[in-house]
C-alpha cells in the first residue's frame, strides 16, 4: 500500500492519456499522430525540468517559490544573448547562481525556504525584466534542431536523459542524503549527514534545472518574455504532488513527479479538444489538481488502515 | 637527531570536559560541567532528568558546540541518542549504511547491495529478527532501538556513547547489548551510558559519574543506590511512597462495566490500581477509557456516557495522562511554554469577554510550578526534560475540572527523585478528590499508591485486592496463581 502514494504520477498519467486518446477521437474523428505526441513532449519538456528541480527541494522538506524568477530570468538571458551553443553554459551558470543565492539563504542564513524562495522570485523575476523589458528575441535554428526538433524526436533523448540523470543522482551519496534530511533533519545531522551542504546542493540543483527548463522553453516558443516563468512555480509544485513526493520530505521520486508533469501538460490538450473556453483553462487545472491531491491522500489513508 | 624508544601513545582519558557550559533558551543545561572516562572503562552517567547528561554527551560527541569549556576525544566517536536518530522514511539498510554505502565504479551506491549488505552486519551482532529493508518508521520501537545500536555498534569507534539504551529494550535484548558493551570495553573502547535503572548501572559500570543541575557531583567506582539518589537530588529523600488519604465515602464517580469482564466502581479521592502482568488488557481498558479503542458505556456522576472518541472522554470528565513507548510526552504542546500547557485545559475559567486574563493565570500557575519542582515557567515544554514534561501533563489536571483520571505508566523512564515528586502529585490528586484510575509497568508502585487493585488476567479481573496492598509479590502471586488454576 505505501506504494500506491508514489505510483499516484504514473496513475494519473495513464487516466489523463486515457482521457487525451478520448477526446482528440471523439473530436478529430482519428488517433493522434506522431507530431502531436512530438509536440506535447517539446511543450512539456521544460516543466518536465523544474519539476525535477522542484522534487529534489520537496523531497530535503523545503520548497522553491522563486523557480518562476530563475525560469524568466534564464529565458530573458536565452532570447537576447544566445547565438550558439557557446552561451548556453552562461544560461546555465546564470541559473546556478539564482540557486546558489536561495541556498545560501536556506542554508547558512538558516530562513524558512518559502520566505527565502519568495523573495528572491521577484528579485530574480525583476532581473529578467531588466534584461528583456518587452517579449522577443530569438533563439538560433540549430539549437532548435537539437533540442526541440518539430520533425525528429530529439525531445525524447532528451527526456531520457532527465531522468537517467534523476536515477544516477539518486545513487549517489548526496541522493541518499537528500532523503535522510527530509526524513528528519536532526536525526540526519546527528549520524554526521552535512546537512547544510546538502540543502545548498538541492537549491544551487532546482536552480540548474529552471536554466535547462528555460533553454527548452525558448527553443519551443522561439522567443522570450520575462513574465514566461511564472506559471512554473504552480506546475513545478503541482507536478511534484501529483508525483506523489511528500511535502513533508523524504518520500517520493523525481520520475513521479515527471510523470505528474507530463499529466499536467495533457490536461490542457484534453480541455482544448473537449472544446472548453480558454478563459476556464486554469479552473479546470486547479479541480483537476484538487482530485489528484485528493487520490493522493486517499492512497496514504488507504495505507495507514493496512 | 636521536632516535627514542617508541613511546605507546598513552592517554589518561578517552573523553574529557573541563568547564562545559552550555544554555538552551534561558535554560541551563550545563554549568561548569567536567568529565572524564578512560579507555577500557564502562563508565555510566547517572542523574536527574534534567541534571544534563544527554546535553553533555551531545557536546562530548560534537552536535552540540559549548558555549564555554573544553571538549578533548581519542578516538572515533559514535553515539545512540535518547531520541532515537534513526531517518523514519529509510529503510533499516540505508540507516545503517547511510554514512557508508557500498559503492561500484563511479562511486555510484550499489542499491542492489544494500540490504544483503545491512543483513550482514545486522547478523554480525547476532540480530536475526529484523527485515533490513523494512522502513524504520514501520517498526516496533525496540526494534528501531535494536537498529540503532546497530547502527552505532558496526563503526568500531573508540568510544561510545548511549543514552538510554535499555528504555525502549525488552529483558533480553538488555542483555544482547550488555554482551556487547563488556565486549566493547575489553576490546579497549570506551563504553559510556546512561540509564534510571540502578541495577543496570550496578551490573555494568566500572564506575559511575553523578550530574545535578547541569554538573558534576561525584565519580566513584562503588555507589550503593540510597547514596546515589542522595546524590542525584541533592537531598535526603524521606519515604519513597507519600500517605495516601483515605478515599470519600460519596457515591462513585466513575462506573465502568465492559461485557468483556471487567467492572469497577470509582470513587472520588480514590487510587484504584490496575494490576497484572504485562499485556493482560490494561493497557485496552484505558483505551477504552480514552476513546482510543472500543466503544464502552461508563456512568460518570451516575450520568450514563458512551465514549466513542476521545472527545467523549473529555466532555465526561475524564483527564488523561498517558505515557507512550517512545516517551515523547504525548498531549503536550512543546512550543509552548510550561505555562500555556498547564493552563489550556481549562482557558475558560481564566478568561474574560474570549480574553485570556494572563495575570490570574500566571498566579495560579506560578504557584503549582513551584510546588512541584517544575525548571522554567516560561520556558517552551519541548526544552524540558522527560521527567518534567511528565510532572507538566499531570499538573494540568491539578487545575482542570477533571473529575477522574486515567493515568497510565506516568512514571516510565523517570528517575528516582522525579518518582518520589510524582507519587506526592497522584497523592494530593486523591486529595482534591479525583478519583483515579492507576497503572504503572512498575508493580511495586500500584502496590503502594493504591487504595485498591484489580488483578486483570487475559482481559478479565482475576483477582481484587484490598490495598495499599505494599508488598508488590502479592500482586504477582494473585496474578499467576489464578493464571495456575485456569491452566
Amino acid at each position: 500500500m505505501r506504494d500506491l502514494a508514489g505510483r499516484l504520477g504514473y496513475l494519473v498519467l495513464a487516466a489523463t492519456a486515457v482521457a487525451y486518446l478520448a477526446v482528440y477521437a471523439t473530436g478529430l474523428g482519428r488517433l493522434p499522430t506522431a507530431f502531436d505526441y512530438l509536440s506535447i513532449l517539446n511543450t512539456t519538456l521544460p516543466l518536465v525540468f523544474v519539476a525535477i528541480g522542484q522534487s529534489l527541494v520537496v523531497l530535503t522538506g523545503g520548497i522553491d517559490l522563486s523557480v518562476g524568477g530563475t525560469v524568466s530570468l534564464c529565458v530573458a538571458v536565452t532570447a537576447v544573448a544566445v547565438t550558439g551553443f557557446e552561451q548556453l553554459p552562461l544560461v546555465l551558470a546564470i541559473g546556478t547562481a539564482c540557486g546558489v543565492v536561495n541556498g545560501l539563504i536556506v542554508a547558512a542564513g538558516r530562513i524558512a525556504p518559502i520566505l527565502a524562495t519568495l523573495a528572491t522570485l521577484p528579485i530574480f523575476t525583476g532581473a529578467a525584466l531588466w534584461v528583456l523589458p518587452v517579449p522577443g528575441g530569438s533563439i538560433p535554428p540549430q539549437i532548435r534542431a537539437v533540442l526541440t526538433n518539430p520533425d525528429l524526436p530529439t525531445g525524447l533523448i532528451w527526456l531520457g536523459l532527465a531522468v537517467a540523470g534523476w536515477l544516477v543522482l539518486r545513487r549517489t551519496r548526496f541522493g541518499m542524503r537528500v532523503y535522510a534530511i527530509g526524513s528528519d533533519a536532526g536525526a540526519a545531522r546527528a549520524v554526521g549527514v552535512p546537512v547544510e551542504r546538502v540543502t545548498f546542493g538541492v537549491y544551487a540543483l532546482s536552480g540548474l534545472c529552471c536554466a535547462l527548463a528555460a533553454v527548452f522553453y525558448v527553443s519551443t516558443t522561439t522567443a522570450g518574455d520575462a513574465n514566461a516563468g511564472a506559471p512554473f512555480i504552480l506546475t513545478s509544485i503541482a507536478a511534484v504532488v501529483v508525483g506523489g513526493v511528500a511535502f513533508t520530505g523524504g518520500r517520493g521520486s523525481a520520475v513521479g513527479a515527471v510523470a505528474g508533469a507530463a499529466a499536467l501538460a495533457l490536461v490542457i490538450d484534453v480541455l482544448f479538444f473537449a472544446g472548453i473556453d480558454p478563459l476556464y483553462q486554469a479552473l479546470f487545472q486547479g479541480l483537476f489538481l484538487v482530485v489528484a491531491v485528493m487520490l493522493g491522500s486517499l492512497a496514504m489513508l488507504l495505507r495507514r488502515a493496512t | 637527531m636521536t632516535s627514542t624508544a617508541p613511546v605507546p601513545t598513552l592517554h589518561t582519558f578517552a573523553v574529557r570536559a573541563t568547564g562545559v557550559d552550555r544554555a538552551f533558551g534561558g535554560v541551563r543545561a550545563l554549568r561548569d560541567a567536567s568529565f572524564s572516562a578512560r579507555p577500557g572503562e564502562i563508565h555510566a552517567l547517572a542523574g536527574e532528568n534534567g541534571a544534563g547528561k544527554s546535553t553533555l554527551i551531545k557536546v562530548l560527541c560534537g552536535l552540540v558546540a559549548p558555549d564555554r569549556g573544553r571538549v578533548e576525544v581519542n578516538g572515533r566517536v559514535a553515539t545512540a541518542f535518547q531520541e532515537l536518530s534513526l531517518l523514519p522514511d529509510l529503510t533499516v539498510a540505508e540507516n545503517l549504511l547511510l554514512a557508508d554505502p557500498p559503492r561500484g565504479r563511479l562511486g555510484l551506491v550499489r542499491r542492489g547491495r544494500l540490504a544483503p549488505e545491512a543483513r550482514r552486519i545486522l547478523e554480525r551482532f547476532g540480530v536475526d529478527h529484523i527485515d533490513s529493508r523494512a522502513v524504520c518508521a514501520d517498526l516496533p520501537v525496540s526494534h528501531r532501538q535494536v537498529v540503532e545500536l546497530v547502527r552505532v555498534l558496526a563503526t568500531e569507534p573508540r568510544v561510545v556513547f548511549l543514552d538510554e539504551p535499555t528504555a525502549a529494550l525488552p529483558d533480553r535484548q538488555v542483555e544482547w547489548l550488555a554482551g556487547h558493551m563488556r565486549r566493547l570495553r575489553d576490546e579497549g573502547c570506551c563504553v559510556i551510558f546512561t540509564s534510571h535503572r540502578w541495577r543496570e548501572i550496578e551490573r555494568l559500570a566500572d564506575r559511575v559519574t553523578v550530574m545535578r543541575n547541569g554538573t558534576h557531583v561525584a565519580t566513584r567506582e562503588k555507589l550503593a543506590e540510597a547514596e546515589a539518589v542522595t546524590l542525584m537530588s541533592g537531598r535526603t529523600l524521606g519515604a519513597m511512597y507519600p500517605e495516601i488519604p483515605p478515599p470519600a465515602t460519596a457515591g462513585p464517580a466513575l462506573s465502568f462495566s465492559d461485557p468483556g469482564g471487567i467492572s469497577f466502581d470509582l470513587r472520588p479521592g480514590e487510587i484504584l490500581g490496575v494490576g497484572g502482568l504485562a499485556g493482560q488488557g490494561q493497557r485496552e481498558l484505558f483505551l477504552t477509557l480514552f476513546g482510543a479503542g472500543r466503544p464502552a458505556r461508563v456512568t460518570v456522576d451516575g450520568r450514563p456516557i458512551r465514549i466513542r472518541r476521545p472527545k467523549d472522554a473529555i466532555r465526561a470528565g475524564l483527564g488523561i495522562a498517558y505515557v507512550p513507548e517512545d516517551r515523547k510526552a504525548e498531549g503536550l504542546f512543546l512550543p509552548l511554554s510550561v505555562r500555556d500547557n498547564i493552563t489550556l485545559a481549562t482557558l475558560g475559567r481564566r478568561s474574560a469577554a474570549g480574553f485570556v486574563r494572563r495575570g490570574a493565570e500566571r498566579a495560579e500557575v506560578a504557584g503549582i510550578v513551584s510546588r512541584l519542582g517544575i525548571a522554567g515557567g516560561g520556558a517552551a515544554a519541548g526544552t524540558l526534560s522527560g521527567g518534567n514534561q511528565q510532572k507538566v501533563v499531570m499538573a494540568r489536571w491539578l487545575l482542570a475540572d477533571a473529575r477522574v483520571l486515567l493515568l497510565f505508566d506516568v512514571t516510565r523512564g523517570v528517575d528516582a527523585a522525579t518518582k518520589h515528586d510524582l507519587y506526592r502529585l497522584v497523592a494530593e490528586l486523591a486529595r482534591a478528590g479525583k478519583a483515579i484510575l492507576y497503572y504503572s509497568s512498575e508493580t511495586e508502585e500500584i502496590a503502594h499508591l493504591c487504595h485498591r487493585v484489580l488483578v486483570l488476567r487475559e482481559g478479565r479481573v482475576a483477582a481484587e485486592l484490598p490495598g495499599p496492598v505494599r508488598d508488590a509479590e502479592r500482586i504477582v502471586a494473585a496474578a499467576i496463581a489464578d493464571g495456575e488454576a485456569h491452566a
